[in-house]
Protein backbone atom coordinates (compact mmCIF):
# COMPACT_ATOMS: atom_id res chain seq x y z
CA UNK A 1 0.00 0.00 0.00
CA UNK A 2 1.17 3.53 -0.72
CA UNK A 3 0.59 6.15 1.81
CA UNK A 4 0.40 9.72 0.14
CA UNK A 5 0.80 12.63 2.85
CA UNK A 6 -1.04 15.99 1.11
CA UNK A 7 -0.32 19.37 2.89
CA UNK A 8 -0.71 17.81 6.34
CA UNK A 9 -0.61 20.32 9.49
CA UNK A 10 -1.92 19.22 12.99
CA UNK A 11 -2.14 21.94 16.03
CA UNK A 12 -2.87 20.57 19.53
CA UNK A 13 -5.11 22.83 21.62
CA UNK A 14 -5.67 25.48 18.50
CA UNK A 15 -7.01 28.43 19.85
CA UNK A 16 -5.89 27.74 23.69
CA UNK A 17 -3.27 29.41 25.49
CA UNK A 18 -1.36 25.69 24.84
CA UNK A 19 -1.44 25.66 21.32
CA UNK A 20 1.22 24.21 19.70
CA UNK A 21 1.79 23.36 15.80
CA UNK A 22 2.89 19.84 16.18
CA UNK A 23 3.10 19.40 12.03
CA UNK A 24 3.64 22.27 9.71
CA UNK A 25 2.50 21.64 6.09
CA UNK A 26 3.88 17.72 5.07
CA UNK A 27 3.55 16.37 1.95
CA UNK A 28 6.02 13.17 1.16
CA UNK A 29 4.82 9.70 -0.54
CA UNK A 30 5.72 6.70 0.73
CA UNK A 31 6.07 3.91 -2.24
CA UNK A 32 3.80 0.13 -2.00
CA UNK A 33 6.10 -2.00 -0.42
CA UNK A 34 9.05 0.20 0.89
CA UNK A 35 10.94 0.36 3.65
CA UNK A 36 10.98 4.34 5.82
CA UNK A 37 12.95 5.36 8.39
CA UNK A 38 11.94 8.48 10.52
CA UNK A 39 14.01 10.33 12.62
CA UNK A 40 13.85 13.64 14.77
CA UNK A 41 14.68 14.42 18.34
CA UNK A 42 11.87 14.34 21.13
CA UNK A 43 8.91 16.67 19.93
CA UNK A 44 10.06 16.89 16.18
CA UNK A 45 6.14 15.59 15.32
CA UNK A 46 7.42 12.27 14.92
CA UNK A 47 4.58 10.41 16.42
CA UNK A 48 2.02 13.05 15.80
CA UNK A 49 3.00 12.20 12.07
CA UNK A 50 2.62 8.31 12.07
CA UNK A 51 -0.77 8.54 14.47
CA UNK A 52 -2.27 10.74 11.32
CA UNK A 53 -1.31 7.27 8.99
CA UNK A 54 -4.46 5.41 10.45
CA UNK A 55 -6.43 8.06 11.19
CA UNK A 56 -5.86 8.16 15.11
CA UNK A 57 -6.06 11.96 14.73
CA UNK A 58 -7.94 14.12 12.22
CA UNK A 59 -5.24 16.61 10.63
CA UNK A 60 -6.12 20.43 11.41
CA UNK A 61 -5.28 21.00 7.75
CA UNK A 62 -4.52 18.27 4.51
CA UNK A 63 -4.56 14.73 4.02
CA UNK A 64 -3.73 11.31 4.27
CA UNK A 65 -4.27 9.26 1.21
CA UNK A 66 -3.69 5.30 2.02
CA UNK A 67 -4.22 3.36 -1.91
CA UNK A 68 -5.68 6.12 -3.64
CA UNK A 69 -8.50 6.66 -1.01
CA UNK A 70 -8.52 10.00 1.24
CA UNK A 71 -8.64 8.22 4.49
CA UNK A 72 -10.34 11.35 6.21
CA UNK A 73 -12.87 11.29 3.00
CA UNK A 74 -14.14 8.16 3.32
CA UNK A 75 -17.10 7.08 6.01
CA UNK A 76 -16.19 5.06 9.12
CA UNK A 77 -17.01 2.07 8.48
CA UNK A 78 -14.36 1.85 5.68
CA UNK A 79 -11.53 3.40 7.89
CA UNK A 80 -12.20 1.15 10.49
CA UNK A 81 -11.58 -1.40 7.63
CA UNK A 82 -8.98 0.44 6.35
CA UNK A 83 -7.12 0.88 9.81
CA UNK A 84 -6.39 -2.99 10.20
CA UNK A 85 -4.42 -3.02 7.09
CA UNK A 86 -2.29 -0.23 8.90
CA UNK A 87 -0.59 -1.45 11.78
CA UNK A 88 0.80 0.61 14.55
CA UNK A 89 3.32 -0.96 17.15
CA UNK A 90 3.39 1.91 19.77
CA UNK A 91 6.40 2.60 21.80
CA UNK A 92 6.79 -0.09 24.46
CA UNK A 93 3.68 -2.01 23.32
CA UNK A 94 3.91 -4.62 25.85
CA UNK A 95 2.65 -1.93 28.19
CA UNK A 96 -0.71 -2.49 26.34
CA UNK A 97 -0.85 -6.74 26.73
CA UNK A 98 -4.05 -7.50 29.12
CA UNK A 99 -4.99 -11.05 28.05
CA UNK A 100 -4.08 -13.92 30.18
CA UNK A 101 -2.36 -16.07 27.94
CA UNK A 102 0.12 -15.12 25.02
CA UNK A 103 -2.25 -17.03 22.38
CA UNK A 104 -5.31 -14.70 23.58
CA UNK A 105 -3.55 -11.76 23.73
CA UNK A 106 -1.86 -11.88 19.86
CA UNK A 107 -5.49 -13.18 18.97
CA UNK A 108 -7.31 -9.98 20.24
CA UNK A 109 -6.96 -7.99 17.19
CA UNK A 110 -8.22 -10.59 14.45
CA UNK A 111 -10.86 -11.54 16.56
CA UNK A 112 -12.40 -7.74 16.23
CA UNK A 113 -11.76 -8.13 12.64
CA UNK A 114 -14.77 -10.93 13.10
CA UNK A 115 -12.54 -14.11 11.07
CA UNK A 116 -13.28 -17.48 11.96
CA UNK A 117 -11.95 -19.47 14.77
CA UNK A 118 -9.56 -21.13 12.05
CA UNK A 119 -8.13 -18.68 10.54
CA UNK A 120 -7.54 -16.44 14.08
CA UNK A 121 -5.64 -19.96 15.15
CA UNK A 122 -3.63 -20.12 12.36
CA UNK A 123 -2.89 -16.25 12.37
CA UNK A 124 -2.04 -16.17 15.78
CA UNK A 125 0.41 -19.15 14.75
CA UNK A 126 2.10 -17.66 11.98
CA UNK A 127 2.97 -14.59 14.08
CA UNK A 128 4.19 -15.71 16.88
CA UNK A 129 6.49 -17.61 14.74
CA UNK A 130 6.82 -14.66 12.90
CA UNK A 131 8.78 -12.70 15.82
CA UNK A 132 11.09 -15.62 16.11
CA UNK A 133 9.38 -17.24 19.42
CA UNK A 134 8.02 -20.66 19.80
CA UNK A 135 4.42 -21.17 19.54
CA UNK A 136 3.80 -24.42 21.70
CA UNK A 137 6.22 -23.16 24.28
CA UNK A 138 4.67 -19.75 24.82
CA UNK A 139 1.14 -20.24 24.03
CA UNK A 140 0.16 -20.70 27.49
CA UNK A 141 2.00 -18.32 29.04
CA UNK A 142 1.35 -15.19 30.99
CA UNK A 143 2.29 -12.53 28.40
CA UNK A 144 3.33 -10.75 32.29
CA UNK A 145 5.78 -13.76 33.04
CA UNK A 146 7.85 -12.99 30.11
CA UNK A 147 10.94 -11.46 29.44
CA UNK A 148 10.99 -7.72 28.41
CA UNK A 149 12.04 -8.64 25.02
CA UNK A 150 9.66 -11.18 24.83
CA UNK A 151 7.29 -9.70 25.97
CA UNK A 152 7.89 -7.01 23.52
CA UNK A 153 7.61 -9.57 20.42
CA UNK A 154 4.27 -10.91 21.59
CA UNK A 155 3.00 -7.01 21.51
CA UNK A 156 4.39 -6.89 17.51
CA UNK A 157 2.75 -10.49 16.90
CA UNK A 158 -0.23 -8.98 17.95
CA UNK A 159 -0.34 -6.51 15.67
CA UNK A 160 1.11 -8.71 12.92
CA UNK A 161 -1.70 -10.74 13.55
CA UNK A 162 -4.22 -8.31 11.58
CA UNK A 163 -1.99 -8.78 8.50
CA UNK A 164 -1.59 -5.25 8.04
CA UNK A 165 -0.16 -3.92 4.33
CA UNK A 166 1.80 -1.23 6.44
CA UNK A 167 3.41 -1.73 9.29
CA UNK A 168 4.70 1.35 11.57
CA UNK A 169 6.66 0.90 14.22
CA UNK A 170 7.68 3.36 16.69
CA UNK A 171 10.84 2.63 18.40
CA UNK A 172 10.49 -0.77 18.64
CA UNK A 173 14.23 -1.45 20.13
CA UNK A 174 13.96 1.50 22.90
CA UNK A 175 14.93 -0.53 26.42
CA UNK A 176 16.37 -3.48 24.50
CA UNK A 177 19.91 -4.76 25.20
CA UNK A 178 22.11 -5.51 21.95
CA UNK A 179 21.11 -8.73 21.23
CA UNK A 180 17.55 -7.76 21.87
CA UNK A 181 18.00 -4.85 19.26
CA UNK A 182 19.44 -6.74 16.61
CA UNK A 183 16.99 -9.90 16.79
CA UNK A 184 13.61 -7.69 16.54
CA UNK A 185 15.40 -5.84 14.00
CA UNK A 186 16.39 -8.50 12.14
CA UNK A 187 12.90 -9.92 12.43
CA UNK A 188 11.30 -6.89 10.95
CA UNK A 189 13.67 -6.58 7.51
CA UNK A 190 12.84 -10.46 7.14
CA UNK A 191 9.11 -9.42 7.64
CA UNK A 192 9.74 -6.78 4.77
CA UNK A 193 11.24 -8.42 2.22
CA UNK A 194 8.89 -11.94 2.58
CA UNK A 195 5.39 -10.45 2.92
CA UNK A 196 6.18 -7.47 1.08
CA UNK A 197 4.45 -4.71 3.12
CA UNK A 198 5.41 -1.05 4.05
CA UNK A 199 7.14 -0.43 6.66
CA UNK A 200 7.89 2.62 8.71
CA UNK A 201 10.23 2.94 11.63
CA UNK A 202 10.29 5.55 13.71
CA UNK A 203 14.11 5.54 15.80
CA UNK A 204 16.51 7.46 17.60
CA UNK A 205 19.08 5.36 16.23
CA UNK A 206 21.08 6.29 13.32
CA UNK A 207 22.96 3.34 13.10
CA UNK A 208 19.79 1.34 13.11
CA UNK A 209 18.03 3.21 10.45
CA UNK A 210 20.88 3.70 8.13
CA UNK A 211 21.24 -0.10 7.58
CA UNK A 212 17.61 -1.10 7.10
CA UNK A 213 16.02 1.76 5.14
CA UNK A 214 15.49 2.55 1.58
CA UNK A 215 14.99 6.54 2.63
CA UNK A 216 15.18 8.12 6.04
CA UNK A 217 12.47 10.73 6.63
CA UNK A 218 14.23 13.62 8.87
CA UNK A 219 11.73 15.89 10.87
CA UNK A 220 12.90 18.75 12.83
CA UNK A 221 10.16 21.35 14.90
CA UNK A 222 7.02 19.60 12.42
CA UNK A 223 8.57 20.07 9.79
CA UNK A 224 10.91 17.88 7.10
CA UNK A 225 14.27 18.44 6.75
CA UNK A 226 14.98 15.75 4.76
CA UNK A 227 13.25 12.80 2.87
CA UNK A 228 15.86 11.07 0.87
CA UNK A 229 18.61 7.81 1.01
CA UNK A 230 20.40 6.92 3.69
CA UNK A 231 23.56 7.90 2.09
CA UNK A 232 22.42 11.55 1.03
CA UNK A 233 20.92 12.34 4.30
CA UNK A 234 24.48 11.12 6.58
CA UNK A 235 26.45 13.04 4.93
CA UNK A 236 24.69 16.42 6.15
CA UNK A 237 26.49 16.07 9.15
CA UNK A 238 26.11 19.94 10.25
CA UNK A 239 22.81 20.18 9.44
CA UNK A 240 21.94 17.03 11.20
CA UNK A 241 24.07 18.63 14.04
CA UNK A 242 22.29 22.08 14.76
CA UNK A 243 18.86 19.79 15.01
CA UNK A 244 19.87 17.60 17.91
CA UNK A 245 20.73 14.71 15.71
CA UNK A 246 24.08 12.75 15.50
CA UNK A 247 25.35 10.66 12.38
CA UNK A 248 27.10 7.03 13.22
CA UNK A 249 30.51 7.56 14.69
CA UNK A 250 31.84 5.52 11.64
CA UNK A 251 30.60 8.46 9.59
CA UNK A 252 32.35 10.83 11.97
CA UNK A 253 35.25 8.79 11.42
CA UNK A 254 35.09 8.83 7.19
CA UNK A 255 35.17 12.83 7.53
CA UNK A 256 38.42 12.83 9.73
CA UNK A 257 40.09 10.18 7.60
CA UNK A 258 39.71 12.47 4.68
CA UNK A 259 42.22 14.91 5.37
CA UNK A 260 44.86 11.97 4.87
CA UNK A 261 43.05 9.90 2.15
CA UNK A 262 40.81 12.77 -0.43
CA UNK A 263 39.54 10.21 -1.89
CA UNK A 264 37.76 8.27 0.81
CA UNK A 265 33.65 8.39 0.52
CA UNK A 266 32.11 9.88 3.18
CA UNK A 267 28.56 8.33 3.01
CA UNK A 268 29.59 5.22 4.75
CA UNK A 269 27.49 4.31 8.21
CA UNK A 270 27.89 1.14 9.00
CA UNK A 271 30.71 -1.02 10.16
CA UNK A 272 30.72 -3.18 7.62
CA UNK A 273 31.01 -0.74 4.77
CA UNK A 274 33.54 1.30 7.03
CA UNK A 275 36.10 -1.59 6.97
CA UNK A 276 35.94 -1.90 3.17
CA UNK A 277 36.12 1.41 2.24
CA UNK A 278 39.47 2.11 4.76
CA UNK A 279 40.88 -1.42 3.25
CA UNK A 280 39.88 -0.30 -0.27
CA UNK A 281 41.87 3.25 0.18
CA UNK A 282 44.85 1.98 2.36
CA UNK A 283 45.38 -0.74 0.37
CA UNK A 284 45.01 1.09 -2.99
CA UNK B 1 40.09 0.68 60.05
CA UNK B 2 42.70 -0.03 57.44
CA UNK B 3 43.45 2.10 54.71
CA UNK B 4 41.47 -0.42 52.28
CA UNK B 5 38.49 0.20 54.18
CA UNK B 6 38.25 3.29 54.86
CA UNK B 7 38.21 4.20 50.83
CA UNK B 8 35.67 1.21 49.86
CA UNK B 9 32.41 2.77 49.26
CA UNK B 10 30.69 -0.83 48.21
CA UNK B 11 31.92 -4.25 48.59
CA UNK B 12 29.61 -7.37 47.80
CA UNK B 13 30.84 -9.77 49.34
CA UNK B 14 29.90 -14.07 47.65
CA UNK B 15 26.32 -12.75 47.18
CA UNK B 16 23.51 -15.04 46.31
CA UNK B 17 20.08 -14.25 45.06
CA UNK B 18 17.38 -16.13 44.50
CA UNK B 19 13.63 -15.05 43.67
CA UNK B 20 11.21 -17.03 45.70
CA UNK B 21 9.31 -18.36 42.47
CA UNK B 22 7.34 -17.21 39.42
CA UNK B 23 4.02 -18.80 38.11
CA UNK B 24 5.43 -21.93 37.75
CA UNK B 25 6.76 -22.80 41.16
CA UNK B 26 10.34 -22.60 40.09
CA UNK B 27 12.40 -20.38 41.70
CA UNK B 28 15.05 -17.87 40.20
CA UNK B 29 18.46 -17.87 40.83
CA UNK B 30 19.53 -13.82 39.71
CA UNK B 31 23.05 -13.81 41.34
CA UNK B 32 24.92 -16.61 41.70
CA UNK B 33 27.94 -15.95 43.87
CA UNK B 34 29.02 -12.31 43.17
CA UNK B 35 32.07 -10.36 45.08
CA UNK B 36 32.64 -7.18 44.09
CA UNK B 37 33.72 -3.62 45.22
CA UNK B 38 33.64 -0.52 44.53
CA UNK B 39 35.56 2.64 45.65
CA UNK B 40 35.23 5.99 46.62
CA UNK B 41 35.18 8.40 43.85
CA UNK B 42 34.89 5.63 41.29
CA UNK B 43 33.05 5.71 38.20
CA UNK B 44 32.30 1.99 37.15
CA UNK B 45 29.96 0.46 34.31
CA UNK B 46 28.21 -2.86 34.31
CA UNK B 47 27.05 -4.25 31.48
CA UNK B 48 25.27 -7.09 30.70
CA UNK B 49 22.11 -8.34 28.96
CA UNK B 50 18.87 -8.18 29.84
CA UNK B 51 18.49 -10.87 32.92
CA UNK B 52 22.28 -10.98 33.93
CA UNK B 53 21.55 -9.77 37.42
CA UNK B 54 22.60 -6.39 36.68
CA UNK B 55 19.18 -4.76 38.16
CA UNK B 56 18.88 -7.22 40.77
CA UNK B 57 22.51 -5.93 41.82
CA UNK B 58 21.61 -2.18 41.93
CA UNK B 59 18.48 -3.44 43.96
CA UNK B 60 20.88 -5.02 47.05
CA UNK B 61 23.49 -2.13 46.87
CA UNK B 62 20.04 0.43 47.89
CA UNK B 63 19.18 -2.05 50.31
CA UNK B 64 15.90 -2.26 48.23
CA UNK B 65 16.45 -6.17 48.54
CA UNK B 66 18.55 -8.27 50.64
CA UNK B 67 20.78 -11.37 49.71
CA UNK B 68 19.61 -14.52 50.34
CA UNK B 69 23.39 -15.72 50.94
CA UNK B 70 26.34 -13.23 51.57
CA UNK B 71 26.51 -10.12 52.35
CA UNK B 72 26.41 -5.99 50.88
CA UNK B 73 28.32 -3.53 52.52
CA UNK B 74 27.51 0.19 51.76
CA UNK B 75 29.88 2.51 53.42
CA UNK B 76 31.11 -0.16 55.60
CA UNK B 77 27.60 -0.64 56.92
CA UNK B 78 26.00 -4.09 56.30
CA UNK B 79 22.80 -3.97 54.57
CA UNK B 80 21.38 -6.82 56.43
CA UNK B 81 21.09 -4.27 60.07
CA UNK B 82 17.40 -2.98 60.10
CA UNK B 83 19.10 -0.15 61.36
CA UNK B 84 21.59 0.53 58.89
CA UNK B 85 18.70 1.15 56.20
CA UNK B 86 17.94 5.03 56.06
CA UNK B 87 21.81 5.58 55.97
CA UNK B 88 22.26 3.27 53.52
CA UNK B 89 19.76 4.49 51.16
CA UNK B 90 20.63 8.06 51.70
CA UNK B 91 23.98 6.99 51.08
CA UNK B 92 23.34 4.70 47.78
CA UNK B 93 21.14 7.26 45.77
CA UNK B 94 19.48 5.63 42.66
CA UNK B 95 18.53 7.20 39.71
CA UNK B 96 16.13 5.17 37.37
CA UNK B 97 15.31 4.15 33.65
CA UNK B 98 11.78 5.87 33.12
CA UNK B 99 11.60 9.92 34.30
CA UNK B 100 8.33 9.79 34.84
CA UNK B 101 8.36 7.11 37.64
CA UNK B 102 10.45 9.31 39.49
CA UNK B 103 8.70 12.60 39.59
CA UNK B 104 6.21 12.89 42.84
CA UNK B 105 5.61 17.05 43.28
CA UNK B 106 4.40 19.26 40.89
CA UNK B 107 6.98 22.24 40.42
CA UNK B 108 10.86 21.15 39.72
CA UNK B 109 12.35 22.60 43.12
CA UNK B 110 9.53 20.97 45.25
CA UNK B 111 10.26 17.69 43.42
CA UNK B 112 14.38 18.38 44.46
CA UNK B 113 13.02 18.97 47.84
CA UNK B 114 11.09 16.30 48.51
CA UNK B 115 13.84 13.92 49.84
CA UNK B 116 15.74 16.23 52.40
CA UNK B 117 12.13 16.72 53.70
CA UNK B 118 11.85 13.09 53.95
CA UNK B 119 15.17 13.41 56.01
CA UNK B 120 14.07 15.63 58.52
CA UNK B 121 16.04 18.38 57.36
CA UNK B 122 15.55 22.02 58.62
CA UNK B 123 13.60 24.24 56.29
CA UNK B 124 16.63 26.56 55.36
CA UNK B 125 18.68 24.00 54.84
CA UNK B 126 16.59 22.30 51.92
CA UNK B 127 16.66 25.39 50.24
CA UNK B 128 20.11 25.65 50.18
CA UNK B 129 20.30 21.75 48.97
CA UNK B 130 17.81 22.31 46.36
CA UNK B 131 19.73 25.30 45.08
CA UNK B 132 22.90 23.72 45.11
CA UNK B 133 21.61 20.59 43.60
CA UNK B 134 19.75 22.40 40.60
CA UNK B 135 22.76 24.24 39.67
CA UNK B 136 24.94 21.20 40.07
CA UNK B 137 23.18 19.86 37.19
CA UNK B 138 22.30 23.24 35.76
CA UNK B 139 18.48 23.47 35.92
CA UNK B 140 18.55 26.65 38.00
CA UNK B 141 16.13 28.51 35.49
CA UNK B 142 13.98 25.74 35.87
CA UNK B 143 13.65 25.50 39.14
CA UNK B 144 9.70 26.75 39.05
CA UNK B 145 8.52 24.94 35.73
CA UNK B 146 6.33 22.11 36.42
CA UNK B 147 8.23 18.93 35.70
CA UNK B 148 6.07 17.65 32.82
CA UNK B 149 6.73 20.35 30.74
CA UNK B 150 10.23 19.67 30.39
CA UNK B 151 12.10 17.01 27.78
CA UNK B 152 13.17 13.46 29.13
CA UNK B 153 16.94 14.72 29.35
CA UNK B 154 15.66 17.62 31.72
CA UNK B 155 13.25 14.96 33.61
CA UNK B 156 16.46 12.80 34.29
CA UNK B 157 18.29 15.90 35.51
CA UNK B 158 15.73 16.51 37.95
CA UNK B 159 15.74 13.13 39.15
CA UNK B 160 19.44 13.23 39.48
CA UNK B 161 19.10 16.44 41.51
CA UNK B 162 16.59 14.97 43.71
CA UNK B 163 18.94 12.45 44.81
CA UNK B 164 21.77 15.03 45.18
CA UNK B 165 19.90 16.56 47.64
CA UNK B 166 20.25 13.93 49.94
CA UNK B 167 23.75 14.22 49.64
CA UNK B 168 24.75 11.01 49.06
CA UNK B 169 28.07 9.36 48.95
CA UNK B 170 26.88 7.71 45.87
CA UNK B 171 24.63 6.93 43.40
CA UNK B 172 23.80 3.81 40.88
CA UNK B 173 22.48 5.12 37.92
CA UNK B 174 19.88 2.08 36.10
CA UNK B 175 19.89 2.42 32.67
CA UNK B 176 18.89 6.29 32.95
CA UNK B 177 19.65 7.09 29.46
CA UNK B 178 17.22 4.10 27.75
CA UNK B 179 14.30 6.05 27.35
CA UNK B 180 15.80 9.40 25.96
CA UNK B 181 16.28 10.75 22.65
CA UNK B 182 20.33 11.54 21.53
CA UNK B 183 20.49 14.72 22.86
CA UNK B 184 18.44 14.12 26.09
CA UNK B 185 21.15 11.24 26.18
CA UNK B 186 24.17 13.19 25.96
CA UNK B 187 22.76 16.12 28.43
CA UNK B 188 22.17 13.05 31.06
CA UNK B 189 26.00 11.42 30.37
CA UNK B 190 27.23 14.58 30.51
CA UNK B 191 25.87 15.60 34.22
CA UNK B 192 27.08 11.88 35.44
CA UNK B 193 30.17 12.43 34.40
CA UNK B 194 30.47 15.90 35.91
CA UNK B 195 29.44 14.75 39.07
CA UNK B 196 31.79 12.51 39.41
CA UNK B 197 34.85 14.67 38.15
CA UNK B 198 33.96 17.74 40.08
CA UNK B 199 32.28 16.28 43.01
CA UNK B 200 34.20 13.04 43.88
CA UNK B 201 30.77 11.34 43.60
CA UNK B 202 31.00 7.52 43.18
CA UNK B 203 28.64 6.43 39.92
CA UNK B 204 27.96 3.16 39.34
CA UNK B 205 26.55 2.98 35.96
CA UNK B 206 24.38 0.25 34.62
CA UNK B 207 23.66 0.23 30.58
CA UNK B 208 23.00 -0.93 27.06
CA UNK B 209 24.81 1.82 25.43
CA UNK B 210 29.15 0.72 25.27
CA UNK B 211 30.25 4.14 24.09
CA UNK B 212 28.61 5.80 27.98
CA UNK B 213 31.15 3.67 29.83
CA UNK B 214 34.55 4.20 27.52
CA UNK B 215 35.66 6.56 30.05
CA UNK B 216 34.93 4.82 32.83
CA UNK B 217 37.65 3.50 35.52
CA UNK B 218 36.31 0.58 35.50
CA UNK B 219 34.33 -2.09 33.84
CA UNK B 220 32.08 -5.07 35.66
CA UNK B 221 30.19 -7.43 33.08
CA UNK B 222 27.55 -9.98 34.17
CA UNK B 223 26.71 -12.55 32.70
CA UNK B 224 23.61 -15.64 33.86
CA UNK B 225 24.20 -14.09 37.77
CA UNK B 226 27.59 -14.06 37.92
CA UNK B 227 30.59 -11.73 37.38
CA UNK B 228 32.29 -12.92 33.73
CA UNK B 229 34.64 -10.12 33.47
CA UNK B 230 36.27 -7.05 34.98
CA UNK B 231 38.95 -4.78 34.18
CA UNK B 232 39.49 -1.09 32.73
CA UNK B 233 37.61 -0.51 29.59
CA UNK B 234 40.68 -0.91 26.87
CA UNK B 235 40.97 -4.63 28.54
CA UNK B 236 37.20 -5.24 28.61
CA UNK B 237 36.29 -4.02 25.17
CA UNK B 238 38.86 -5.86 23.05
CA UNK B 239 37.35 -8.97 23.75
CA UNK B 240 34.89 -8.23 21.16
CA UNK B 241 34.36 -11.90 20.40
CA UNK B 242 33.99 -12.78 23.79
CA UNK B 243 31.22 -9.86 24.82
CA UNK B 244 29.35 -11.13 21.82
CA UNK B 245 28.74 -14.50 22.71
CA UNK B 246 27.06 -13.15 25.79
CA UNK B 247 25.03 -10.60 23.88
CA UNK B 248 26.27 -7.62 24.45
CA UNK B 249 28.32 -4.78 21.79
CA UNK B 250 31.53 -3.22 21.81
CA UNK B 251 32.02 0.64 21.13
CA UNK B 252 32.31 1.16 17.18
CA UNK B 253 35.39 2.13 16.42
CA UNK B 254 36.47 -1.30 18.46
CA UNK B 255 34.75 -3.05 16.49
CA UNK B 256 35.97 -1.71 13.27
CA UNK B 257 39.41 -2.19 14.36
CA UNK B 258 38.84 -5.83 15.26
CA UNK B 259 37.05 -6.25 11.62
CA UNK B 260 40.06 -4.50 10.00
CA UNK B 261 43.17 -7.00 12.30
CA UNK B 262 41.02 -10.07 10.92
CA UNK B 263 41.77 -8.60 7.38
CA UNK B 264 45.35 -8.33 8.72
CA UNK B 265 46.38 -4.46 9.08
CA UNK B 266 48.17 -3.73 11.87
CA UNK B 267 46.07 -1.66 14.16
CA UNK B 268 45.84 -2.04 17.74
CA UNK B 269 42.77 -4.21 19.46
CA UNK B 270 42.19 -1.55 21.86
CA UNK B 271 40.55 1.05 19.85
CA UNK B 272 38.16 2.89 21.33
CA UNK B 273 37.41 6.55 20.45
CA UNK B 274 37.86 8.39 16.56
CA UNK B 275 40.70 9.68 17.59
CA UNK B 276 42.09 6.95 18.51
CA UNK B 277 40.96 5.86 14.87
CA UNK B 278 42.34 8.29 13.34
CA UNK B 279 45.83 8.25 14.65
CA UNK B 280 46.10 4.44 13.94
CA UNK B 281 45.01 4.75 10.46
CA UNK B 282 47.19 7.59 9.71
CA UNK B 283 50.22 6.74 11.09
Amino acid sequence: MSVEIKNLSHTYSEGSPFEFKALKDINITIEDGSFIGIIGHTGSGKSTLIQHLNGLLTPSSGTVIVDGKDIFETKKAELIALRHHIGLVFQYPEHQLFEETVQKDVAFGPKNQGLNEEEIDQRVRQSIKMVGLDFDAIKDKSPFELSGGQMRRVAIAGVLAMEPSVLILDEPTAGLDPRGREEILAQIKLLHSQKQITVILVSHSMEDIGKMVDKILVMNEGEVVFFDTPNRVFTEISTLESIGLAVPEVTYLMRRLKEKYPEIREDVFTVEAAKKEILKVIRG
Amino acid sequence: MTMESKNRMIDVRNVYFTYPHNNENESVVALDGVSLHIEKGEFVGIIGHNGSGKSTLSKLLNAIIFPTQGDVIVSGLNTKDQENLWTIRQTAGMVFQNPDNQLVATIVEEDVAFGPENLGVPPQEIRERVDRALAVVEMQAYAHQKPHQLSGGQKQRIAIAGILAMEPECIIFDEPTAMLDPSGRREVMETIKRLNRDKDMTVIHITHFMEEIVAADRIIVLDKGKVVMEGEPRTIFRQVKRLKEIGLDVPQMTELAYELRKEGLKIADDVLSIEEMVNALCQ
